[in-house]
């Protein structure tokens, strides 16, 4: 009998020490803990260029996570991105003419969405556009243009 | 001369594939015990113990240092770059993705299941197979199904144990001796790795592993050729078999789970 006992202690040890494991994995490794699906609310977005952003990037303002990108579609009308942004909801007083932008985290890392505050006194709400919006910057794009101007530079 | 070959050729397939044939019904036969088990939990139990405590030594030794490797390897390679903080990145989700359940999963097949089909090709051998049936007993749910899902329920467990030492064995070396920051470390790796994509994955895994590498060990054993060498070929099958399942099987999951 007291091997049994012993037996179904440990084996109670391993399994209690298996979903602790599984559960350091989900909260301390993974972003489970960081609050995730439908709270907060949406706020969308329209840029003429995205560039390479991609769903479940960072919204930051001021450098602080407020929330993420949740949706990219195209509008086939005005062929611009619509991009929803899920903010967490301890950031309710976003002023109405705040100001997003495409930026890129270090030199060659992801791109995220900045926000900038505008001094309007109303705040957006869920569902709200961001009227201001400057697209992504395109390298190619930027190497392009100052060529460009090089060459107007030196054709005066 | 010719046919000769040929009917070897042929001989072999049908072999193949009515091995697999044989294992198929197995299985089907295994999964049939599953509600009878519920009455008798004392023999999912010791099946846990066998092939789960036992195995966590080996787990969490092979968990510490992989993890420690990993973090002094990346460690290596992404300071060229100046991206140490991603070292916590790195180490995890080549751990909750990958290494997690592989490793665990050839680690159980080497200890667990070569000791599996080592042991029901031995009650094979000695007849007390045929003696339970003589009782009346059905010798693949009283002896077979606890250990399959024994073994299912144990691999998870033991792939999560893996996983988890990895990371504070990456921590320990990254942190600890090279000097990486501490927050960085836990914030990246916590903005990286998504719950869904990254951990369940790897618990399916895991889970997939489990019932292959029981089920290979067992058929092995069930069907091994009831003599001291039929014992030692299946052993030696067992393992092999189900490492090359393993590493086949996790290619296909790769691809279906993070391909885009």
């Amino acid at each position: 009998m007291g091997t049994t006992r012993t037996t179904e202690i440990l084996v109670g040890a391993f399994m209690a020490a298996g979903f602790l494991a599984l559960f350091f994995l989900s909260m301390r490794v993974s972003n489970l803990s960081a609050g995730d699906g439908a709270d907060g609310y949406a706020l969308t977005a329209r840029f003429d260029n995205i560039g390479s952003l991609k769903v479940r990037a960072p919204v930051s303002m001021a450098g602080v996570r407020l929330g993420r990108v949740e949706d990219i579609r195209f509008d086939a009308d005005t062929y611009q991105a619509v991009v929803t942004l899920r903010i967490d909801g301890a950031y309710d007083r976003l002023p109405t003419d705040t100001f997003a932008n495409i930026y890129t985290a270090g030199l060659l890392g992801e791109q995220y969405v900045a926000l900038d505050p505008g001094g309007s006194q109303d705040y957006l709400g869920d569902g709200d556009q961001i009227e201001h919006t400057q697209s992504a910057l395109v390298l190619e794009q930027m190497i392009g243009q100052f060529l460009f101007d090089k060459a107007q530079e030196g054709s005066e | 001369m010719l046919t000769d070959a040929l009917a070897r050729l042929g001989r072999s397939g049908i072999g193949a594939i009515a091995g697999i044939g044989r294992a198929h019904l197995l299985l089907v036969a295994v999964l049939g015990g599953l509600p009878a088990l519920v009455t008798r939990p004392r023999l999912l139990l010791a099946q846990i113990y066998n092939v789960g405590v036992l195995s966590v030594l080996i787990i969490a030794v092979s968990g510490l240092f992989v993890g420690m490797v990993l973090g002094l390897q990346g460690y290596y390679v992404l300071s060229q770059f100046g991206a140490e903080e991603s070292l916590g990145v790195m180490v995890a989700a080549s751990l909750a993705r990958e290494l997690g359940p592989v490793v665990t999963a050839l680690l159980v097949a080497g200890r667990a299941g070569s000791a599996l089909t080592a042991e029901i090709g031995l009650m094979k051998a000695t007849e007390q197979l045929s003696a339970l049936e003589m009782m009346a007993v059905d010798p693949i749910r009283r002896i077979l199904t606890p250990r399959f899902l024994g073994g299912f329920l144990a691999m998870p467990l033991l792939a999560a144990m893996f996983s988890t030492l990895g990371v504070l064995g990456g921590w320990f070396v990254g942190v600890g001796l090279l000097g990486v920051d501490d927050g960085a470390f836990w914030s990246q790796m916590q903005a990286k790795l998504d719950f869904r994509e990254d951990v369940l994955n790897g618990v399916i895994k895991s889970l997939v592993f489990g019932v292959v590498v029981t089920w290979i060990a067992l058929f092995q054993g069930y069907d091994a050729t009831p003599t001291s060498a039929g014992v030692s070929r299946a052993t030696t099958r067992s393992v092999v078999h189900a490492a090359l399942a393993v590493l086949g099987l996790d290619f296909i999951l790769t691809a279906l789970m993070f391909g885009e």
